[in-house]
């Protein structure tokens, strides 16, 4: 699909120009129902099985306001530090679209619900980034198309389209930031930890899983290039729908490269939307928008406006929660990891698992090593983020206690997490089942010891003779006949012990 | 007297999706330039500090709870499709993006 | 022998309740009626004789039962094909949704139906509600019982020339800019615009959903204040609706009163354009309050000049954003899918092809007055236009109860005198407008013939919002001294069909 574009090298690109970057991210909310009617937001459900005259906009039907759909939005503003109206109305976007029932979308022009605030983002190397947040506005998302009889589902070459409204109507808060200047060469990287956080505030708030993979929250990278920082803003181009966090990266630093190329040759930038290519990184030209384009936007008739109470929205503050950077910083404080450790369990996902671990008694050191190591592993190769594994933080922390008691070794706690992983029970009953338990019976032990010592004459002498290092093979051995079921600090003290030996 | 012209006509309807015949954008002009020559007159109080009426009646945070009520069926949310596939509703080629 | 199709709803409803007559004697008299006069009349799109024997059946069961009636049960009702019904085509008068058979009750069709009353079928009307006779029906006019070759008024012609056609003694309306009162004018029957938000608009097809509102029409005060009662109220599904009880209307019908009260008479709804005929029985209406009691007030509302500007502008804006759900992708007329169209051209074709001249001069006229660039000057603008109104209406009352007017300038004029000059058209609802656009509520009911053409009059009370009770007591005091007067109700003079 994507076809050749001139590039320039991102180091000339910077030499040259000064980035001006614009993100706008949709939220799906995570409520119950849609955004104006009573019908299930559950994934997965079968075609048009979650419709209602409402979404589908049947003549005559009408829409009412979900209270946790503004009371989400309410709650984002206050996480973004915005200002919250006092009053607003809902407005209807006019266009045409096949996906979009009534073909006009109840969104929010100029009275959006929260503006005027701010979000810090910390950056890899700790620096502070302020982006400033213009608006988060409440609207509602479209129905899925799926385009038939061309090539790979595209739009293009399609004989025809099939539409599911299933997700018409689905809550969307649309979070749009001011221009990010002052960025300059780290406008890529500025981009991704924006994204990043805010999708850490999404869920610290509770009010979406914020899944980018799922769709759950998707984001249009706007980017403009300019000679100087004091120069007029360039004309922009609009990404749609980056949807990872790598993504959003690449597609700046694509569009910075390509920005550069076309206006160091003399051309200029078309304002128009661009697909961005997951597969090489790369965007392509879309509709070009020309001045045609006229949402005769309007209050929406049909809705009342929206006017939180004061005291509505005091009460929605106090009980935000900590917000995930403050957070992130006191964990990693109270764990001892350095920013870049703690900015690997952030990208893992894996925050909220360390934290419910400890709070089962795991100690952090722990609760970070397996799931960080074994958990972060097994989720990788399935392609799920750690808190969708099958295991719980409690089982987790069980499995640190065993090993913390001695009863389980490394080797063999990694065998119960496998075990708990593949459904058969809780860490004791892998531990039972499997028979996975380090052997301590001293008789037994012992009886393996000497045999050892008797089997590997050579090597025992070796360690008579002070090459205290060689015991590693003997111990080898006794683990290898107790089927890795010692604790193997206590075989090294008893070979040592039998051949007379002290470290 | 504010007019309209034929080619105004034909962005509008392109803007509301109607097919026009020449007949009819010739004809609505016309039409459509006495009417709005006739409401014009609102413009007379553009500049006055009155604040826009939306909304007949003072009514705020009209809302419903996050309770899921029954959908329609799919059958009966497809029963007035024109044309119908997979339990989708079925609709000709799409041109435009986004 | 008493002539069932003459009957009151209120007399009907008794009889029923009281044994004398069945629901589905009562039915079939209306049916027969139908079947004998609107082949010439056409006030019917689609009369459900099943679903309304089904119905009537149900009420006389129900009451062999000894079951509680409604107030109203077993009545048959007309309801304007605007209110979507299960089963039962709606088609907004429009080919686009030619054949369409919603899958849901708009709240009105259900308390309709809980209530006992028997739904005879779906009446005529102006394309999308759009007209002030009915011609722009895509499916034929509908004649005026008192002379077939004039309009029936609009939008609801249907349903008012059924009640005066006698083919039903109850119908609904929807009045945006009149459609209710306009009609009941022309025809010598009683309309109310109740408060809006009073009845809800789900289920009802908008066509201008901040002006749009529902209500009841009959041939006497009573009668509309029973209906009234039994489709107002406070709906969930409606976010416009208004959460409060619903005014006593029918204690107010039964007991009708001026004595004491201060009436308005606005300047404004005076001069050029209104009949001769027209202005002599609104001016006897208005001797008439006095000599019931009524004290008269005259009222300066400027901003009411601005209305129908202000009426011209927001309802089509509105509506050109309601109907682009027509698009022929998910219900109702489809043209040109020939495999090589695509949706974008079908899109536009249908609507083309579905939509009356009316409907598109609306359509382009409300996405010009939305335009950036155009917004300011026009809706915007309107907008305030609509504030002012609003004050005036409540500067006004209070110094008065209510308010009375002419409802339309003329009576009835002939089919096809206006059909293609949209401006004259629109001066019907002149008096009309200003009550859609502040949102109160507004009467009409017969206050005589004009001695000129010997057509009914329609005489316009206007009361402020939730106070729709002022319009029966008004009402109903003005209809008890006009019947005495004419020693008969006005509809007997109505040539027979
Ligand atoms: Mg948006
Ligand atoms: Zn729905």
């Amino acid at each position: 699909m994507s076809t050749y574009t001139e590039l320039m090298s991102y180091e000339d690109a910077l030499a040259s120009f000064d980035p001006v970057m614009g993100l706008e991210v949709h939220v799906e909310l995570g409520t119950k129902t849609k955004m104006f009617c009573g019908c299930s937001t559950e994934l997965g459900a079968e075609p048009n099985s979650q419709t209602c005259p409402t979404c589908l906009g049947l003549p005559g039907s009408l829409p009412v306001v979900n209270a946790i759909g503004v009371e989400s939005a309410i709650k984002i503003g206050l996480a973004l530090n915005c200002e919250i109206a006092e009053w607003c109305r809902f407005a209807r976007k006019n266009y045409f679209y096949p996906d979009m029932p009534k073909n006009f979308q109840t969104s929010q022009y100029d009275e959006p619900i929260a503006f005027n605030g701010f979000l810090d983002v910390q950056l890899e190397d700790g620096e502070i980034f302020r982006v400033e947040i213009e608006r988060a506005h409440m609207e509602e998302d479209t129905g899925k198309s799926l385009h038939v009889g061309g090539a790979t589902g595209r739009i293009h070459g399609a004989s025809h389209s099939l539409l599911d409204y299933n997700r018409a109507g689905i809550p969307l808060i649309e979070i749009v930031t001011k221009p990010i200047e002052g960025a300059g060469e780290r406008a890529p990287e500025v981009a991704k930890a924006y994204v990043a956080e805010l999708r850490e505030v999404i869920k610290a708030l509770g009010v979406s899983e914020a899944r980018m993979d799922k769709g759950q929250m998707r984001c249009d990278v706007n980017l403009s290039l300019r000679p100087t920082p004091e120069s007029e803003f360039g004309t922009r181009s609009e990404t749609k729908n980056v949807n990872s966090l790598r993504s959003v990266e690449r597609a700046a630093r694509f569009e910075i490269q390509r920005h550069a190329a076309v206006l160091t040759s003399g051309g200029s930038i078309v304002q128009e939307t661009r697909h961005f290519h997951e597969e090489d990184g790369s965007t392509t030209a879309g509709r070009i928008k020309d001045n045609a384009e006229d949402y005769r936007y309007f209050p929406e008739p049909d809705l009342v406006p929206v006017a939180p109470a004061r005291a509505w929205v005091e009460e929605l503050r106090a009980a935000l929660p900590e917000m995930p950077r403050v957070r992130r910083n006191r964990l990693r404080e109270d764990w001892g990891v350095s920013e870049h450790d703690m900015q690997s369990i952030l990208n893992a996902g894996a925050v909220d698992s360390i934290v419910a671990t400890i709070a089962a008694g795991a100690d952090s050191a722990a609760a970070r090593k397996w799931w960080m190591g074994e958990l972060a592993r097994n989720a990788n190769e399935q392609g799920v983020v750690v808190d969708e594994l099958p295991i719980t933080p409690v089982q987790v922390a069980r499995v640190a206690a065993l090993v913390a008691a001695g009863s389980l070794n490394d080797k063999l706690a990694r065998k119960v997490l496998e075990g708990v992983l593949a459904g058969e029970g809780t860490p004791d009953e892998v531990v039972e089942k499997r028979g996975l338990k380090v052997v301590s019976d001293e008789g037994a032990l012992g009886a393996a010891v000497d045999e050892a010592i008797a089997g590997n004459a050579a090597i025992a002498d070796k360690i008579r003779g002070g090459k205290v290092a060689a015991v590693g093979a003997l111990v080898g051995a006794v683990m290898k006949t107790t089927r890795g079921q010692a604790d193997a600090a206590r075989v090294k003290e008893l070979i040592l012990e039998r051949l007379g030996v002290s470290e | 007297m504010p007019g309209i012209t034929r080619e105004e006509v034909v962005h509008l309807a392109r803007l509301a999706r109607l097919e026009l015949s020449s007949n009819e954008l010739d004809h609505f002009a016309g039409q459509l330039g006495d009417i709005i020559g006739a409401v014009a007159r609102v413009s007379e109080v553009a500049d006055q500090d009155v604040p826009p009426t939306s909304h007949p009646l003072p009514l705020t945070n009209v809302m419903r709870a996050d309770e899921v009520r029954p959908s329609l069926t799919p059958e009966q949310a497809l029963s007035g499709a024109p044309a119908q596939e997979q339990q989708r509703f079925k609709v000709p080629q799409i041109l435009g993006e986004d | 022998m008493v002539d069932i199709i003459k009957l009151t709803a209120a007399e009907t409803a008794e009889k029923i309740a009281s044994g004398e007559l069945t629901a589905v004697e009562v039915t079939e008299a209306h049916l027969a009626r139908i079947d004998a006069t609107d082949e010439k009349v056409h006030a019917f799109l689609h009369v459900d004789r099943e679903g309304a024997l089904a119905q009537a059946r149900a009420v006389d069961a129900k009451r062999e039962r000894g079951e509680k009636l409604g107030p109203l049960a077993g009545v048959p009702l007309a309801l304007k094909d605007i209110f979507t019904t299960v089963g039962v085509p709606t088609t907004v008068g429009s080919k686009i949704l030619e054949g369409w058979i919603p899958p849901y009750d708009a709240t009105l069709t259900r308390k309709l139906k809980e209530a006992d009353v028997v739904i005879l079928g779906k009446t005529n009307m102006d394309e999308f509600a759009m007209g002030s006779s009915t011609e722009n029906s895509a499916y034929g006019p509908t004649g005026n019982p008192w002379d077939l070759t004039r309009i029936p008024g609009g939008s609801g012609g249907g349903s008012a020339a059924a009640l005066a056609a006698f083919q039903a003694p109850l119908a609904i309306g929807t009045d945006t800019g009149g459609s209710i009162r306009q009609p009941a004018a022309v025809t010598g029957t009683v309309g109310v615009k109740p408060t809006y938000g009073g009845v809800s608009r789900y289920g009802m097809v908008a066509f201008s959903s901040s002006l749009d509102q529902g209500g009841p029409c009959a041939r006497t005060v009573l009668d509309a204040a029973l209906l009234h009662e039994v489709i107002a109220g406070h709906d969930p599904m409606d976010s416009t609706s208004i959460d409060a009880p619903v005014p006593p209307v029918v204690e107010a019908a039964r007991n009708g009163s001026v004595a004491g009260m201060r009436v308005g008479v606005v300047k404004q709804f005076a001069g050029e354009g209104y009949q001769a005929g027209v202005v002599q029985r609104f001016n006897e209406s208005v001797e008439l309050l006095k000599e019931l009691g009524a004290e008269i007030v005259e009222l300066d509302c400027p901003s009411f000049d601005l209305a129908m500007a202000a009426y011209y502008l927001i309802a089509p804006s509105e509506c050109s954003s309601n109907l682009a759900r027509f698009d022929a992708m998910r219900y109702g007329l489809r043209v040109g899918d020939d495999g090589t169209k695509s949706a974008e051209d079908v899109t536009a074709l249908t609507r083309e092809a579905g939509f009356g001249d009316e409907v598109k001069r609306r359509i382009i006229l409300g996405t010009y007055a939305l335009s950036s660039g155009y917004y300011d000057a026009y809706y915007g603008s309107a907008q305030k236009v609509r504030t002012l109104i609003t004050k005036d209406f409540e500067k006004s009352f209070e110094q008065v109860d209510v308010i009375v007017s002419p409802t339309t300038p003329t009576t009835a004029f002939p089919i096809g005198e206006r059909t293609d000059d949209p401006l004259a058209m629109y001066l019907a609802d002149l008096c009309t407008i200003p009550t859609n656009l502040a949102g109160n509520s507004a009467m009409s009911l017969p206050c005589g013939l004009a001695p000129e053409d010997g057509l009914p009059v329609g005489l316009q009370i206007i009361a402020p919002a939730m106070k729709d009770d002022r319009l029966y007591k008004v009402g109903a005091a003005v209809e008890a001294a006009f019947v005495a007067r004419w020693g008969h109700p006005l509809l007997e003079e109505a040539p027979s069909l």
